[in-house]
C-alpha cells in the first residue's frame, strides 16, 4: 500500500550531526535529504513535499524556533510532523519548541532505539491523518474540508453574503425512463462532473446533490469578492460544457440534454446542519429557496439561467441581463423581478 | 578524571552505523574541528555571543557523539556562561580537550 519510503528533511548546521542523522534514519528504511540551516530547510519544503521534519535549533541564518514559527504559518506545511533533535541547553528552551508545535523532542546524541519509535509513530500518525484528509475531501468539498480542519466542526451556523445556485437536468426523468439505469448513472457522473469544474473554477462549492438537481454556494465557507459574478460565471460555464456534451451525443445519436440554472444572492445562513454524527455544510434563507423558485422558473421562462434583482445589481450591467418582468413565487409575498443572462 | 574517550560510546556507535561508516564520521569530525575552534575564537574576538554560543554548542554535541566527556563539559561551559574572566584560558581548557579528544579517536580509526 505504501511502497515508497517516508522521505525526511534533515535540518542541522553540523556536518557530523547531519551525516549521522542521515544514515541513522536511511538504516531505518527511510530517505533522507539534508539542509545546513532553517533558510534552506524552507526553501527545500516549498519545492518538495517531506514526510517528516528532523530539526536542529542551535543555527546560523534561521534558527530552529524560527523554522517551527514559519511552518505553523504555513497552511501547506502545518501538518508536517517535526521532530527536535537538539542538545539546547535548558528545559524552557524543549518546551518552547512543544510550544511552537514540535511533535516530539530527542535529545543528542540521538539513540537509535528511541529514534526508530519516536520516527516510527510520527509517521504512521502523519499517514493516518494524510488518510482522513482523503476520505474528508472525498465527500466535503476542499474548502468545507479546510473549514473542518482549521476551525473544527461545530454544530450552528453564521450570516454570510453569498449567491446561491440551483441547477438541474431538463426532462431528466423522461430521459432516465427511455434508458437502462446504467446509462443514466453514466450520464449523471459525466453531468456532474462538468457541473462541479464549472462551480469548482469560480470558487463555489456544491453544497447538495439530489438525482440530477444539485445546489451550489458562492461565498461560503469563503468569503468571495464579487459572489454574484462568480455564480454567474459558473452558470455560463456550465451551459457551455453542456453543449460540448450535446455535440458528443448527438454523434451517437442520443438527445440532447437541456439544464436550467437559478441564482439569487443575498444574506444567508451557512454552517453545518444535522446531528454530531451525521451534518453538512449547508445553508438557509428565503435566498436559497428564491434561487430554487428561479431555477423550476426557467422551464416557464424558456431561458436556462435566471438570476434575481440582487445578483444583476452586482453585475453592474456586465454581463448584460435582460428583465423578464415579475414573477410571483409561491411563499414569496411579493412578486419578484426576473433576469435572463 | 574522566577517559578522553569512552570507548563504550564509539563501540555503540560502530554497532549503530558499521564500522566503515564510523570512520568516515570520526574523520568529517577531524577535518570540521579546526574550524569549530576558529570559530570560537572568532566569536570571543568579535564579541559576537550568538557565534561564540552555536560553536560552542556544535563541538559539545560532536563532543558528546563520539563520547568526549571531557571536550563536551568545557565546550558546554561557553555554551552557557560564556567564556567567564579569564577568556584565554576557557578556551585554552576547550582547545586542549579537543587536540586529546582528536588524538584519541585518530588512534581509534588507525587500530
Amino acid at each position: 500500500m505504501h511502497d515508497a519510503p517516508a522521505r525526511l528533511l534533515i535540518v542541522d548546521d553540523n556536518r557530523v550531526n547531519r551525516l549521522l542523522l542521515s544514515r541513522s534514519v536511511e538504516l531505518l528504511g527511510y530517505q533522507a535529504t539534508v539542509a545546513e540551516n532553517g533558510r534552506v530547510a524552507m526553501e527545500l519544503m516549498a519545492r518538495e513535499r517531506f514526510d517528516l521534519l528532523l530539526l536542529d535549533i542551535e543555527m546560523p541564518e534561521m534558527d530552529g524556533f524560527e523554522v517551527l514559527e514559519a511552518i505553523s504559518c504555513d497552511p501547506s506545511l502545518s501538518d508536517m510532523p517535526v521532530i527536535v533533535t537538539s542538545s539546547v541547553e535548558g528545559v524552557d528552551n524543549i518546551v518552547r519548541c512543544i510550544d511552537l508545535g514540535a511533535e516530539d523532542y530527542l535529545p543528542k546524541p540521538v539513540n537509535q532505539v528511541l529514534l526508530k519509535a519516536r520516527l516510527g509513530s510520527s509517521i504512521e500518525k502523519k499517514r493516518l491523518r494524510d488518510e482522513q484528509k482523503v476520505l474528508l475531501r472525498r465527500f466535503a468539498t476542499s474548502e468545507v474540508a479546510e473549514d473542518l480542519q482549521t476551525s473544527g466542526f461545530a454544530l450552528g451556523g453564521t450570516r454570510v453574503n453569498a449567491s446561491i445556485l440551483f441547477c438541474d437536468i431538463r426532462g431528466f426523468t423522461a430521459i432516465s425512463e427511455n434508458q437502462p439505469p446504467e446509462e443514466t448513472i453514466e450520464l449523471l457522473n459525466v453531468y456532474y462532473t462538468l457541473m462541479f469544474e464549472a462551480i469548482d473554477s469560480h470558487g463555489g462549492i456544491v453544497s447538495l446533490m439530489v438525482g440530477d438537481g444539485l445546489m451550489a454556494l458562492f461565498g461560503a465557507p469563503k468569503p468571495l469578492d464579487e459572489p454574484a459574478r462568480c455564480a454567474v460565471s459558473a452558470a455560463h460555464d456550465m451551459i457551455e460544457m453542456m453543449e460540448h456534451f450535446n455535440v458528443e451525443r448527438q454523434a451517437m445519436s442520443k438527445p440532447d440534454i437541456r439544464i436550467g440554472v437559478g441564482i439569487a444572492t443575498g444574506e444567508v445562513v451557512a454552517g453545518y446542519a444535522g446531528t454530531d454524527q451525521r451534518a453538512t455544510y449547508t445553508c438557509i434563507g428565503d435566498k436559497v429557496n428564491l434561487a430554487a423558485r428561479l431555477e423550476a422558473h426557467t422551464k416557464v421562462a424558456g431561458h436556462s439561467v435566471l438570476i434575481d434583482d440582487a445578483t444583476q445589481a452586482a453585475l453592474n450591467g456586465s454581463p448584460q441581463s435582460t428583465s423578464l418582468g415579475t414573477t410571483a413565487f409561491k411563499g414569496f409575498s411579493d412578486p419578484v423581478e426576473v433576469f435572463s443572462v | 578524571m574522566p577517559d578522553t574517550i569512552e570507548t563504550s560510546v564509539l563501540d555503540d556507535l560502530e554497532e549503530a552505523v558499521g564500522a566503515d561508516f564510523l570512520v568516515e564520521l570520526i574523520e568529517t569530525f577531524l577535518a570540521e574541528a579546526p574550524g569549530m575552534m576558529a570559530d570560537l575564537q572568532a566569536g570571543h574576538d568579535s564579541g559576537d555571543t550568538d557565534g561564540l554560543r552555536r560553536a560552542a554548542h556544535s563541538l559539545k554535541s560532536n563532543a558528546s557523539t563520539f563520547g568526549a566527556p571531557i571536550l563536551a563539559e568545557a565546550a558546554r561551559q561557553i555554551e552557557v556562561g560564556g567564556v567567564g574572566a579569564s577568556p584565554d584560558a576557557t578556551l585554552g581548557a576547550v582547545a586542549d580537550a579537543l587536540d586529546a579528544a582528536s588524538v584519541a579517536l585518530r588512534e581509534r580509526i588507525n587500530a
